[in-house]
């Protein structure tokens, strides 16, 4: 478990779990990233919440890489896994209605009994095809 | 106000993300492939954001309104019907695949990198796919 990095891990996850409990008090919405911006892109109601939920998501990293300044992170080599990969993300958490904040954070948070069944099924899945699939961390 | 709040909130999870490394898909992958050198952070990236979310929802729920609205917007349906578990399905292929889920995915788009913007792009025609059928 060379690897593992718990502190960071805890920090970061307790920022998430407030951008998430700042939207729900604040706008009383669930924090579902998915459905935030793809309502963004195609639905006009509610649009301007949204974009700008949207654009603080873009400028979140820039913020860290200012405070942090050794912060780098890897991205994915281009090849057919990434085309693959985005269409089955996209196809999934609009059919599924949530992602790993909507469901995964959000609704377990709620204890919607949908969200944490939904969490389960994505993550069962992805711990499947990553295992058979790539080599773990490293891979690029 | 709205819009202000909205912004903030956009910017503290990717923040979180990128804090935690999870923008990495390497370190998700890290995660989700089972075996020598397996990296549990992602389960206390959900731990930490669970250790915020569930007792700040519970005081937040004691409210009769949001502080910026009248009405809470929340999901009313709990029923586990065919679209949840398909979709949760697929959705657990691609972030398996690949090692990005929606919001590392959108917070990595500031790397400039081509691959991520691809993700994206199929990941936004993924999206107006899954409205089509459901009409």
């Amino acid at each position: 478990m060379e690897n593992f990095t718990p502190i960071s891990a805890l920090i970061g996850g307790a920022i998430i779990g407030s951008g998430a409990l700042l939207l729900m008090l604040m706008l009383g919405r669930v924090a579902g990233i998915s459905g935030i911006a793809s309502s963004a892109i195609f639905q006009t109601e509610g649009r301007a919440w949204r974009l700008a939920f949207v654009a603080g998501l873009l400028v979140g990293p820039l913020l860290v890489g200012l405070i942090l300044t050794d912060f780098t992170f890897a991205t994915p080599d281009l090849g057919w896994e990434v085309v693959v990969a985005g269409l089955l993300v996209g196809v999934g958490t609009g059919v599924g209605s949530g992602c790993t904040s909507g469901h995964g954070i959000c609704g377990i948070g709620r204890l919607s009994k949908r969200s944490i069944v939904a969490t389960l099924i994505f993550m069962a899945a992805g711990f499947l095809i990553a295992t058979l699939f790539t080599q773990g961390a490293a891979t690029w | 106000m709205v819009i202000l709040m909205a912004f903030l909130s956009g910017l503290l999870m990717t923040a979180g993300i990128a804090v935690s490394a999870m923008i990495d898909p390497n370190k998700v992958l890290g995660f989700l492939h089972l075996g020598p050198g397996w990296d549990p952070s992602l389960a206390l990236v959900m731990a930490g954001a669970l250790a915020v979310f569930l007792p700040g929802f519970l005081l937040i729920r004691k409210r009769k309104a949001p502080v910026c609205d009248t009405q809470f917007h929340l999901p009313k349906s709990n029923r586990i019907d065919k679209p949840l578990v398909i979709g949760a399905l697929l959705f657990g292929l691609g972030w398996g695949l690949v090692g990005y889920c929606p919001g590392p995915a959108i917070a990595a788009l500031t790397s400039g990198s081509v691959a991520t913007l691809v993700f994206v792009v199929m990941m936004i025609i993924g999206w107006f796919a899954a409205r089509k059928a459901r009409l």
